[in-house]
C-alpha cells in the first residue's frame, strides 16, 4: 500500500508569539517551528499501517526551506521519502491553493491512501484535507479514530458530537483526516535520524507541478489578528443562594465557558 | 515545575544542523515523558530508573558516537546534545550513559579484541549488559597512578586483588572493566558479574546523584583468563584516554543541569509576587542574576560546542576538554545555587528540580577528575610546568 501522508510544519505550540507589523499575522524571525501536532498522530497512523500491511510512506509537506526540519523528522521516524513543495509562489496560500499544490503533486503518485492531521494548529480551517480529496475525485472521511484495512477497501472509525461514534466503509484509493490523540506518535531514533540522510527528498516547485501564479491567488485573506483585551468587570448578583447559584453556574457556562 | 522551552539567547540553534536539532529533540522528549514526571520520586527514594534502560537502548543513547557494532555513528555534537539534554533531566540518568559508552563501550571499542568486541559492545549498545568502570580507589582518586589493585599472572590466568570507590552502575553491571597495576605497566581486565571473588556493595547515604548506582568494588583473588585482558590498553595513558571521551560529555550536559535551573528561576521569578504585587523578576538584584545565569549559559554553550567540532576534525584533546568540563560544571553548579536564591525557601523543596540539581553537581564538579585537577591541566598547557604534586 503507497500512503502519502500529507504534514505541515507550524510554529511550536510553547512559542512566545508576537504579532506582525501589520497586523496580519505573527513575526515568524524568531520562534521555533515543530510538525503540526495532529499530523503526528496521521504519520504514526501511516508507518503503523505499512508495518502491518507492508508498502510505502510518502511525506508530502508544502512550505519554505525551514519545512526541511519538519521532513527529515518525518523520514528519521520511518517514512521512506519526501516531496517537498516549495516555491515563491507558495507563499502564503489558503487552504484551497494549498490543497491544489498537493493534489497537483500527488496525482502522478497516485497513492493507494492519503492521510493527514484534521487541522493545523496554526489556521485550524481543517479544510486542506477535504479539498484535497475533492481535487483528487477521491472519497474521504474525516475526523478518523481508527483504521482497518480490508482488502481494496477501509473500515474506519468515526468521531461524532457528544461521545458517539460510526463506523464506515470506504473503497480505496481515499482521503483520511486523522484525530489527535488515536496513536502514540514514536520518536526519531538516533538510528533512524542517522538513516534519513539517505531517503530522497524531492523539492518541487510551481512550474514542475505545472502551476502559476495565476491559478493560486488565495480565495479567502486574513485581514487581522489581534490579543484578546483583557477587561476586568466585576458583577454582583442578588437573589436567595440558590438563584445567586443558579446564575452564577448560568454565567460560567454560557459567557465565560468555563463549564 | 514549568514547562521547557530550550535556552537559547544568542541564535545556537543556527548553528546546529537539522539532524543535529533533531537528536536533541528525540532526547528532549524522551527526558520530558519518561524522566521528569518521575525524577523528584525515584531521586528521595534512591531508585535508578532500571526500566529505562532497554527504551534508551532502542533510541540508540548508548555509545551513539562510537561506529559499528550496532552504534548510532552520530557526530560529537550530537553526541554532545544527548548528554544535555538527559541532564537536563538528571545527572544521575546521564551519568549511566556516560559510563555505559564513554567509559565501557569505548574502551572495548578502542584496545579491545575482537572476541571483546563482538562479545561485548552489541550487548551494550541493546542494553543487555550494563557496563562499569574502574579505576578510583578507596585511596587514590585524583592521582590514579598510585593505585593498588594488581593483577599477577598466573599461567594462563591474572589473579586479581584490591579495590575500587566510588564506580557509577557498580552493583548492577554486568562486567565491569578494572583498571590494575601488573607486571608490564597498567592494564585493563572485563570481569564479569559472579567471577568468584567479585563483590560490589552499595554506597548509601548519597545526598548526591541518588537516581544512580555507586558502589564499591571489592575484589579478592578474582581468577580472570588473560583473553580478559584489553589487548590494546597499556599504561595509564588507555584509562584516561577513556575519561576524555567521558568528560566531553559531562561538559555538555552540565548545560542541560544549567538550564534546567535557569528555566525554573526564570519562569519563577516572573510568577513569584512579593511588594506591591510585582513579580520579582522586576526586582533588579532578581535581573542581575538571571542575566549572569543567561550570560553564563550562553558561554558554557559556544565553548561545547567548538569543543564538539574540534572533536569532529580529530582536533580536541584532553587540555581542551578540561576546559570544557571545568568551566561548564563550575558555571551549571553556580547557577544551581543563584536558583535556588530566587526560589526562596521554595527552592529547597523537590517540588522543584533545582535542588536535586545542585546536590547532584557537587558530585559532578569532583567526580571524572576534580574542577582543580583540570585547573593544572589547563595550567600546564599554558605554562608548560607540571604543578600537580
Amino acid at each position: 500500500m503507497k500512503i502519502a501522508v500529507c504534514l505541515k510544519q507550524v510554529p511550536s505550540r510553547d512559542s512566545v508569539l508576537r504579532l506582525n507589523r501589520a497586523g496580519t499575522w505573527i513575526e515568524e524571525v524568531d520562534i521555533s517551528y515543530e510538525i503540526n501536532e495532529p499530523d503526528t498522530y496521521a504519520l504514526e497512523e501511516a508507518l503503523m499501517l505499512k508495518e502491518k500491511h507492508g508498502g510505502e510512506v510518502v511525506v508530502c509537506s508544502l512550505g519554505p526551506a525551514r519545512t526541511q526540519q519538519a521532513i527529515k523528522e518525518a523520514l528519521a521516524k520511518g517514512a521512506d521519502r519526501a516531496l517537498h513543495f516549495d516555491d515563491p509562489a507558495f507563499q502564503g496560500l489558503d487552504a484551497w491553493a494549498t490543497a491544489r499544490v498537493l493534489a497537483q503533486g500527488l496525482a502522478k503518485e497516485e497513492p493507494d491512501l492519503v492521510v493527514t492531521g484534521l487541522q493545523s494548529d496554526d489556521f485550524g480551517f481543517a479544510q486542506t484535507g477535504v479539498i484535497l480529496a475533492e481535487l483528487l475525485g477521491l472519497p474521504h472521511s474525516t475526523i478518523i479514530m481508527e483504521v482497518q484495512v480490508t482488502g481494496r477497501a477501509l473500515k474506519v472509525k468515526r468521531e461524532l458530537e457528544s461521545g458517539w461514534f460510526q463506523w464506515i466503509e470506504i473503497p480505496l484509493p481515499a482521503v483520511l483526516t486523522i484525530q489527535s490523540g488515536i496513536n502514540k506518535p514514536r520518536y526519531a531514533t538516533l538510528k533512524g535520524i542517522m538513516a534519513a540522510k539517505n531517503k530522497p527528498i524531492q523539492r518541487l516547485g510551481a512550474a514542475d507541478l505545472g502551476l502559476d501564479a495565476a491559478a493560486l491567488v488565495p480565495r479567502q485573506k486574513i485581514t487581522r489578528v489581534y490579543v484578546p483585551a483583557k477587561r476586568a468587570q466585576t458583577e454582583f448578583f442578588a437573589g436567595t443562594p440558590k438563584e445567586i447559584a443558579t446564575k452564577l453556574v448560568d454565567k460560567l457556562k454560557n459567557e465565560a465557558r468555563v463549564l | 515545575m514549568f514547562a521547557f522551552r530550550g535556552v537559547d539567547y544568542m541564535e545556537i540553534d543556527s548553528l546546529f544542523s537539522d539532524e543535529e536539532k533533531l537528536v536533541r529533540q528525540t532526547v528532549r522528549e524522551f527526558v520530558d515523558r519518561e524522566v521528569l514526571p518521575h525524577i523528584e520520586e525515584w531521586n528521595r527514594e534512591g531508585k535508578f530508573p532500571r526500566h529505562l534502560v532497554p527504551i534508551m537502548a532502542e533510541l540508540g543513547f548508548y555509545g551513539a558516537n562510537l561506529h559499528g557494532y550496532g552504534c548510532a555513528g552520530l557526530n560529537n555534537v550530537q553526541y554532545g546534545l544527548i548528554m544535555q539534554e538527559l541532564e537536563r533531566g538528571d545527572s544521575g540518568l546521564r551519568s549511566f550513559v556516560s559510563v555505559q559508552g564513554a567509559l565501557v563501550m569505548y574502551p572495548i571499542l578502542e584496545y579491545g579484541s575482537e572476541e571483546q568486541k563482538n562479545r561485548w559492545l552489541p550487548a551494550l549498545q541493546q542494553g543487555k549488559a550494563i557496563g562499569c568502570f574502574g579505576l578510583t580507589e578507596p585511596d587514590f582518586g585524583s592521582n590514579p597512578a598510585g593505585m593498588r589493585t594488581r593483577a599477577v599472572k598466573d599461567g594462563q590466568h591474572y589473579v586479581i586483588n584490591g579495590e575500587k570507590a566510588w564506580i557509577t552502575s557498580g552493583s548492577i553491571a554486568d562486567v565491569a572493566l578494572i583498571w590494575c597495576r601488573t607486571d608490564d605497566g597498567i592494564r585493563g581486565f572485563l570481569v564479569e558479574r559472579g567471577t568468584p571473588g567479585f563483590t560490589a556493595r552499595d554506597i548509601k547515604g548519597k545526598w548526591s546523584l541518588r537516581a544512580s548506582v555507586t558502589s564499591t568494588l571489592a575484589l579478592q583473588e578474582v581468577r580472570v583468563p588473560a583473553c580478559a585482558m584489553l589487548p590494546g590498553a597499556q599504561g595509564l595513558k588507555a584509562p584516561l584516554r577513556c575519561l576524555t571521551q567521558a568528560r566531553y560529555g559531562i561538559g555538555w550536559g552540565a548545560i542541560g543541569a544549567a538550564m534546567a535551573c535557569y528555566n525554573e528561576a526564570l519562569e519563577y521569578a516572573k510568577a513569584r509576587k512579593q511588594f506591591d504585587d510585582r513579580p520579582i523578576a522586576s526586582h533588579q538584584m532578581v535581573q542581575e542574576k538571571l542575566a549572569d545565569m543567561i550570560t553564563e549559559i550562553t558561554k558554557a554553550q559556544l565553548l561545547a560546542l567548538q569543543v564538539g567540532r574540534l572533536k569532529d576534525r580529530g582536533r580536541a584533546d584532553f587540555a581542551h576538554v578540561s576546559m570544557l568540563k571545568r568551566n561548564n560544571v563550575k558555571m551549571a553548579l553556580d547557577i544551581a545555587r543563584a536558583a535556588r536564591d530566587i526560589l526562596g525557601a521554595n527552592g529547597v523543596a523537590d517540588e522543584y528540580p533545582i535542588f536535586r540539581h545542585m546536590c547532584n553537581l557537587e558530585s559532578v564538579y569532583t567526580y571524572e577528575g576534580t574542577h582543580n585537577i583540570h585547573t593544572l591541566i589547563i595550567g600546564e598547557r599554558v605554562t608548560g610546568i607540571p604543578a600537580y604534586k
